[in-house]
């Protein structure tokens, strides 16, 4: 109890690595003669026996100053690695700072020299000249602002070629791959059903329910028929379907355009005299400009079920809800819910494929272009909808 | 000379993904500090035994003892501790990209012991200095170029003073001076630190210049075809597969279809 043999000993267990690792952990003893103080190194000298020793024996060292030589003997060390050599320079600088005019390293085996030489050189490299110096306030603002505006000329030009891409599509709609435009309307467009369905049902109950409640004040419970009509019909039908297009689809884009930047493929095309944006983009933005009205339609449509429901519930018969709708909704709040939804089509393949086409390279360089296709979608969709909204207004639809 | 230790043990070693069978009846050992080098035409397996040799896949069947342990059989701390007795280097490197080179290698360093930041920093040092990339530690893996996304990777397997080195085709795709510059790295590294080296190429000059034992893997016949020497398999006139990949031909040696 207490023993300072039984305390060692129990530290030098404690530094075993694990029962099925057959090692001899590093221990030490110190000797001392009046010209020198000598620590003797036993067993493996490795990264776990280093990080032990690492602080208890500079300590040990500095408190047994008594000669002015300090002498590391490794005679008995049956193993060093790099760790343990980066242990011994550290034993020799706390040797030189605790007061020691010089420390040597006796009995270097000579398979361990090469090692040692190794360590000479690299603790000379200077890592300060190295490290990349960080820059002040005002160049790192300066940068991202050049760097936004390089972005947004590129997006500008990208935009202006796609243009022009769709209008040569128009024109010679043989050029068009129609294959391609099916499969990406599939997987954009049919296979979103059940997604817009869930979030379109859900709209519409809810908001159903929650203008349910005054208007019951009133016993005007019918007309929230004419509140969902015209709210789904005029704004949430398109914006839902936007959303959650931008979600899925203009994400999809980016990752599939991103993954082949990176994989030269886009490169591999161009070289091969055809033109990727036609190749790659004028099928998605065709499949997403077809499908996102189609989708707004159902969403339309199942939206407005969602508050049949309530009103249902209520004890109204279905076909007064329906009258209401159909004698209040009229085609031009349709129709410019269609408009707008053609347009959020287009923005969200285009900024989905532009941002797939402007990947970097490494390995988050995707999963930024994602992540920046679905915001810049989701903004530009909100900017647009104002948009529409300021227009319809003037315009009086 | 070669202690004759052995590293790693194959026993009966089926090699292949769920129920495709790659190579069958594998059975080898490689002994500490030596070169081993595994090769064979494309498609023949060797990335697959590699996979099996450092656990990525298990046996179909067999065993594989690395350090004198059954990788499939062991106990996660038990597969734990062989792990960090080993060092792998890809094909492309593996850097993680997000990571400086530097940070690359401090990696395992950080996870796996407890020295203070200061020695682990050196001991990085120290490694990029054996691979010549201490001028590099603060770049990222897109800023290098192939030979020094390699050069980092072996810096980063070496970085837990593993015992055993896997290096997958390490020369692919470097021009022949930065390839005999890394051949003359491993083979360094193996007299100087006593590293064993388990080397998948097929580089005839690597394999010409490092390689203390090879084995031969062929794909009709799903498994060793020859081991040896380089020496050895050179002079082996009597099996056209060894023969054609040491001469480079492409039919079999007792005709004259493919010969200049």
């Amino acid at each position: 109890m207490g023993c300072p043999c039984c305390k060692k000993r129990k530290e030098k267990n404690h530094l075993t690595l694990s029962a099925d690792t057959i090692v001899t952990p590093v221990s030490f003893s110190i000797s001392k003669d009046p010209e020198a103080c000598t620590v003797h190194l036993l067993g493996r000298l490795d990264a776990n026996g280093a990080a032990h020793l690492w602080q208890t024996l500079p300590t040990q060292i500095s408190k047994q100053r008594t000669a002015d030589t300090l002498i590391l003997d490794l005679e008995h060390l049956d193993y060093l690695d790099t760790a343990g050599t980066v242990f011994l320079f550290h034993l020799k600088t706390a040797g030189e700072s605790s007061g020691f005019k010089q420390v040597l390293m006796d009995h270097l085996k000579p398979e361990y020299t090469a090692m040692i030489e190794l360590a000479k050189t690299a603790r000379q490299t200077d890592r300060k000249t190295l490290q990349p110096s960080d820059l002040s306030f005002v160049e790192t603002r300066g940068e991202k602002l050049s760097v936004f505006m390089a972005e947004t000329k590129e997006f500008i030009t990208y935009i202006g070629e796609i243009t022009w891409a769709l209008m040569t599509s128009v024109r010679h709609p043989g050029s068009i791959r129609w294959a391609d435009t099916f499969l990406v309307a599939e997987r954009a467009g049919v296979n979103a059903l059940g997604i817009v369905a869930l979030i379109s049902f859900i709209v519409g109950l809810v908001m159903a329910f929650q203008a349910a409640i005054p208007m019951q004040m009133f016993g005007a419970e019918l007309y929230v028929a004419n509140l969902i009509g015209i709210a789904m019909v005029r704004e949430l039908g398109p914006l839902m379907t936007a959303i959650v297009l931008a979600g899925r689809s203009a994400s999809a884009f980016a990752a599939e355009i991103g993954t082949m930047r990176i994989n030269e493929e886009i490169d591999a095309l161009t070289v091969m005299g055809l033109d990727p944006v036609r190749f790659l983009i004028v099928p998605r933005i065709i499949a997403s400009t077809i499908i996102t009205p189609l989708l707004t339609i159902f969403s339309n449509l199942v939206g407005i079920l969602g508050g049949a429901l309530v009103i249902t519930s209520m004890g109204y018969p279905i076909i007064s809800y329906y009258n209401q709708i159909v004698s209040f909704v009229e085609w031009n709040d349709f129709m410019g819910g269609l408009l707008k939804s053609f347009v959020f089509g287009i923005l969200i393949a285009a900024t989905g494929c532009i941002r797939g086409y402007q990947t970097q390279s490494g390995p988050s360089a995707v999963g930024i272009s994602t992540t920046r296709a679905v915001v810049t979608s989701i903004v530009l969709i909100a900017v647009f909808d104002g948009i529409f909204s300021i227009m319809y207004y003037f315009l009086g639809i | 000379m070669k202690q004759h230790q052995i590293a790693i043990k194959i026993e009966d070693l089926v090699a292949g993904y769920g129920k495709t069978v790659i190579l069958e009846n594998l059975n080898f050992e490689v002994f500490k500090g030596e070169i081993f080098v595994i090769i064979g035409g494309s498609g023949c397996g060797k990335s697959t035994l590699l996979k099996h040799m450092i656990g990525l896949l298990p046996p179909v069947s067999g065993k594989v003892i690395i350090l004198g342990k059954d990788l499939a059989s062991a106990t996660s701390t038990a597969k734990n501790s062989i792990l960090q007795n080993i060092g792998v280097a890809f094909q492309s490197g593996a850097l993680f990209g997000s990571m400086t080179v530097m940070e690359n290698i401090k990696l395992p360093l950080m996870e796996f012991t407890r020295l203070p930041d200061s020695a682990i920093e050196n001991i990085v040092q120290m490694k990029l200095q054996l691979v010549g990339l201490e001028k590099s530690a603060y770049l990222m893996p897109g800023e290098l170029s192939g030979g020094m996304k390699k050069r980092a990777a072996l810096a980063r397997a070496m970085a837990l003073d593993p015992s055993i080195i896997f290096l997958d085709e390490p020369s692919a795709g470097l021009d022949p001076v930065t390839s005999a510059e890394l051949d003359y790295l491993i083979k360094d590294l193996a007299s100087s630190l006593g590293i064993t080296f388990v080397i998948v190429t097929h580089e005839l000059a690597s394999i010409d210049a490092i390689s203390d034992r090879i084995i031969m893997l062929e794909k009709t016949t799903k498994g060793i075809i020859a081991t040896g020497t380089p020496d050895q398999l050179k002079q082996d006139k009597q099996n056209p597969h060894v023969y054609n990949f040491f001469n480079r031909n492409h039919s079999n040696p007792n005709t004259d279809k493919g010969k200049k």
